[in-house]
């Protein structure tokens, strides 16, 4: 900046050169971004009759805007009942995550034993095993605990890659809390169990705020056990729901289709933005470990 | 309270000694600092106090009590470390009452015994704050005020002053001399730093590698080091060390001869390290010649860099210098102040 | 009066219980702390993983117990077209996304790391693609890549006029290829773009500054100090990326089912088809299978060609 101050005539130039390699790219990718979010949104909508033509109303506005898909959503079909099972799926899984996430982060990180390492290696390992190559043999689990069709059988398959994930995150946090502060503790004359919850824990929220919000919307989102472990259509998850229950025929209700979508990412979209920083920084932090 | 005895203590991480059979006694209400180089084993050794490191071999009591397997919190010590370790989600009231909180006191007790200590410390309008509303210092005393709150027989201190700044070192030193005077509770602290040492203990305990090389008070350790590494660790600037041997009754290096202190004991022939302090080195017409190198000047004294037979010795006058570097100064050193060392050895001679 | 209750409180050691000491003890907390997490992965994870192994040995079927069958299973799919075109649409899925995914993220990182006015709006609503979940995000490309009514066969279309009729975007298999890699790229930038921004953001200006008193250009800049400091990064996302790629299955299932006529199948897809609604589980555990070399190749391809560079090792961490 300062050297732009020197003389006027290059401060207009480094101007036009900040504009076109920094702002046009810019909004460019923010264009391309966020196109899709505005498409289904205005397509959600949209009236059949300005949803297949585009000769009469411009396809980028909505003349008419109607409610009457995502009437047909909640009163129709077993929307508000997939949102229930997907919401009590989420917090099922997280909770459990977390737990899970927390006592072995804790025990990798802070009580040191022989091999601490190579446990967190083998954690660090499962979570680079895609639920792709999983689920036809979890399929067989699930089916053998008989827990198929059940919800049941997300809560506790979700885990495996959410608490991979979790632990790795949480050993992050734990480590950049100082050893002297639960040495202290320890003379201070309190046990290991008190020293988790009064110490370690209070100081590793921010990390186990990361840790939930994300455990939360990677099952929110989650697609192929869902699609595989449940078949009857009032426990299955919003995104199976949508792409199984709602595509019917060969004339897709597009308006329709649109508000589920639009509706099943309004939870995580609201989540996110209470919580983007933490997002950011649980994303940043995954990867920097 | 009570005294701490450390006898035959060894640590070893797998193959590698940290401490090398450790025999120190601190008496009842003895203020005693460990001190070394880094690496010399004195914070392993007060965290085997404290209980937070296992003890290889050996034993350590405290108040007549083995606390070998005996876990930190009960031994009732209280320590203050390096980096404060305030429980940063704690007010300061919180912090100092946590021991408590978890023993369980009665509220009137707990309120009482913060009280006090924060008076003490001159924390008081500082007990809602959280620590990282402090300053150094006020953290410093937090962590002081957590350890006194306990009431503990034992204090310990780990390098409870590295962190902060030159001048405030300094009066957080005359303040934990100040309040072990005023509580008389036994103390092991450790530092690095000799003058901390020297300024603070009852009783220095100077460590290397792993040994005790010299326990004693201050100022016998600054008289009376027992071999060169006490002699050039205590002291600032360092001592001087010479390399020589012993002939008509002087120390000769190269062509120069230098006095002898009165005791010597050393007979003639004996190649011998000539130690002696910068600052017992006096201006004399009649003494050697010394070609200056550098003047520091610092106010209240003045620091030269002389050489000579090949050596540079290290001087402090409280003379104001007016040679220039290349120029001749003639000096002597004070010869009760001269300290003799075994050649080979490296112990005192006397 | 208060001196008198202070004397009268002793803190003193009350005998421990057996079970408080039980929780003090570490070996006990460490089984306690560990048991949970492992117990979940051995039996969701580690188990499946074998299992799925020796299903792909066997003739199992949904619901019926196979016998074994050793190598058949992969005999019969190195004879399968449909099975051999798959691994090659996955690995050139995979390749083209990723490529595009990284160049597309850096330089996108790029930019964000530059000041830039409601800098941290624009960082939350990049990561909004990668936030929403994948099979809604794909139901919106599939309405946009509509045969009839997609929006951007009417811009060039109707707008433009750059083309002569509306592009058929899944009919024909190249297009439909392409516009699954377009779609995973869309969802994959923001993942790269903002750990690579974390990257670049603990890269000290310092460097520049000194680089550009060394007489570096800006571009010199880049290839000498950004792309050298920013590789133990890049390392560890591009190992994210490849593998979660290659693993894609919601896109394809949700955008084309694998068609048009099996040409977009990725392997995840495909062993679904298979195993699930084929009911065919040992031959769909058989093409999962055959992803796991693929995947640990991969790993260790980025892990040690980029991961590990001399200068890194000796640093401040361990």
């Amino acid at each position: 900046m300062s050297d732009a101050t020197d003389t006027q005539a290059p401060s207009w130039d480094s101007r036009t050169r900040r504009v076109v390699t920094l702002y046009v790219p810019m909004a460019c990718f923010l264009l391309i971004l966020l196109f899709p979010f505005y498409w289904m949104t205005i397509t959600a909508f949209k009236p059949n009759s300005e949803l297949l033509d585009y000769k009469t109303n411009n396809p980028f506005w909505i003349t008419s805007p109607t409610l009457e898909n995502i009437r047909h959503l909640l009163f129709d079909t077993s929307y508000p009942r997939w949102l229930t099972t997907t919401m009590g799926v989420a917090f099922g899984a997280t909770i459990i995550s977390l737990i899970a996430s927390v006592l072995a982060a804790y025990a990798i990180q802070r009580l040191r034993f022989k091999g601490s390492k190579y446990v967190g290696l083998a954690i660090y390992l499962a979570y680079l095993v895609p639920p792709s190559i999983l689920f036809i043999p979890l399929a067989e689990v699930v089916y053998s605990f008989g827990l198929f069709d059940s919800p049941m059988a997300l809560v506790l398959t979700y885990p495996t890659f959410l608490v991979p994930f979790c632990t790795w995150l949480l050993i992050g946090y734990f480590k950049s809390i100082p050893y002297e502060l639960e040495e202290c503790a320890l003379i201070d004359g309190a046990s290991r169990l008190q020293i988790l919850r009064r110490i370690t824990l209070p100081l590793a929220v921010p990390g186990l705020i990361s840790a939930g919000i994300f455990a939360f919307t990677l099952s929110w989102n989650e697609f192929i056990y869902a699609l595989a472990f449940i078949s009857s259509s009032e426990n299955k998850t919003v995104p199976v729901a949508i792409l199984t229950e709602l595509v019917q025929g060969d004339v897709y209700q597009w308006g329709s289709l649109m508000a589920g979508a639009l509706l099943g990412s309004l939870p995580v979209a609201i989540f996110y933005s209470f919580f983007v920083e933490y997002y950011v920084s649980s994303l940043t932090g995954a990867v920097k470990e | 309270m009570a005294d701490v005895s450390i006898r035959n203590v060894e640590k070893a991480f797998g193959t590698t000694q940290i401490l090398h059979g450790v025999s120190v006694d601190v008496d009842d209400g003895e203020f005693v600092i460990l001190v070394g180089p880094s690496g010399c084993g004195k914070s392993t050794l007060l965290r085997m106090i404290a209980g937070l490191e296992n003890i290889s071999r050996g034993e350590i009591a405290i108040g007549g009590r083995v606390v070998n397997n005996i876990p930190p919190k009960e031994r009732d010590i209280a320590m203050v470390f390096q980096n404060y370790a305030l429980y940063p989600h704690m007010t300061v009231r919180e912090n100092m009452a946590f021991s408590l909180t978890l023993a369980k006191a009665p509220k009137p007790v707990l309120e009482q015994k913060v009280g006090r200590a924060a008076d003490i410390l001159g924390l008081t309008p500082l007990l809602d704050r959280y620590p990282r509303q402090l300053s150094g210092g006020q953290r410093q005393r937090v962590a002081m005020g957590r350890a006194i709150v306990r009431d503990p027989q034992v204090f310990l201190f780990d390098e409870p002053l590295s962190n902060l700044d030159a001048k405030l070192r300094v009066q957080m030193r005359g303040e934990i001399k100040d309040l072990h005077q005023r509580l008389k509770t036994t103390t092991v602290y450790v530092t690095h730093d000799q003058i901390e040492a020297m300024t603070m203990a009852d009783k220095i305990v100077v460590m290397q590698g792993g040994h005790v090389e010299q326990i004693g008070a201050p100022l016998d350790l600054y008289d009376r080091p027992a071999n060169l590494f006490v002699a050039g660790f205590i002291g600032s600037p360092a001592m001087n060390f010479l390399k020589g041997r012993i002939a008509g009754g002087a120390f000769q290096i190269g062509d120069t001869r230098l006095p002898l202190p009165s005791t010597r004991g050393a007979p003639e022939g004996t190649k011998v390290v000539y130690g002696i302090r910068p600052e017992h080195w006096r201006l004399d017409a009649g003494g050697i010649g010394a070609t200056v190198r550098l003047v520091e000047p610092t106010g209240s004294e003045t620091q030269v860099v002389a050489e000579f037979a090949g050596e540079r010795v290290v001087c402090a006058f409280r003379e104001r210098i007016t040679q220039h570097p290349g120029e001749l100064l003639h000096m002597t050193p004070d010869r009760d102040c001269v300290h003799l060392f075994d050649d080979a050895t490296g112990r005192r001679l006397t | 009066m208060s001196a008198t209750a202070e004397m009268a409180w002793v803190a003193r050691r009350r005998p421990q219980t057996r079970l408080a000491r039980l929780f003090d003890s570490k070996p006990f907390l460490i089984f306690i702390c560990l048991a949970p997490a492992l117990g979940l992965l051995l039996v969701f994870l580690t188990y499946p993983l074998g299992l799925g192994m020796y299903l792909s040995f066997t003739d199992t079927q949904l619901g019926r117990p196979g016998v074994w069958v050793g190598l058949d299973n992969f005999e019969y799919l190195l004879t399968d077209r449909v099975f051999i075109n798959t691994v090659w649409n996955t690995i050139f899925y995979t390749a083209t996304a990723t490529a595009l995914k990284f160049a597309l993220g850096l330089w996108l990182a790029l930019l964000l790391n530059q000041n830039l006015p409601f800098k941290s709006l624009i960082r939350a609503i990049i990561l909004l693609p990668w936030i929403t979940p994948t099979v809604l995000s794909a139901i919106a490309f599939w309405w946009i890549y509509d045969p009839q009514f997609s929006i951007i066969s009417y811009v060039l279309h109707d707008k433009l006029g750059l083309i002569d009729s509306n592009i058929d975007f899944l009919g024909t298999p190249w297009h439909a290829r392409w516009s699954l890699i377009v779609a995973n790229t869309w969802r994959g930038i923001p993942f790269v773009a903002i750990s690579l921004l974390a990257g670049l953001q603990t890269i000290s200006p310092s460097l520049y500054e000194a680089a550009m008193l060394d007489g570096a250009s800006s571009w010199q800049r880049f290839r000498r100090v950004t792309v050298p400091l920013l590789m133990p990064i890049l390392a560890v996302v591009l190992t994210f990326s490849v593998l979660f790629t290659f693993a894609d299955f919601q896109l394809v299932y949700a955008i084309t089912r694998g068609g048009p006529i099996n040409s977009t199948h990725l392997m995840a897809t495909l062993a679904f088809q298979r195993g699930i609604p084929g009911a065919a589980l040992g031959e769909g555990a058989a093409i999962a299978v055959s992803m796991i070399p693929f995947l640990v190749l991969a790993t260790l391809f980025s892990y040690f060609a980029i991961g590990q560079r001399k200068w890194q090792q000796g640093g401040d961490d361990v």
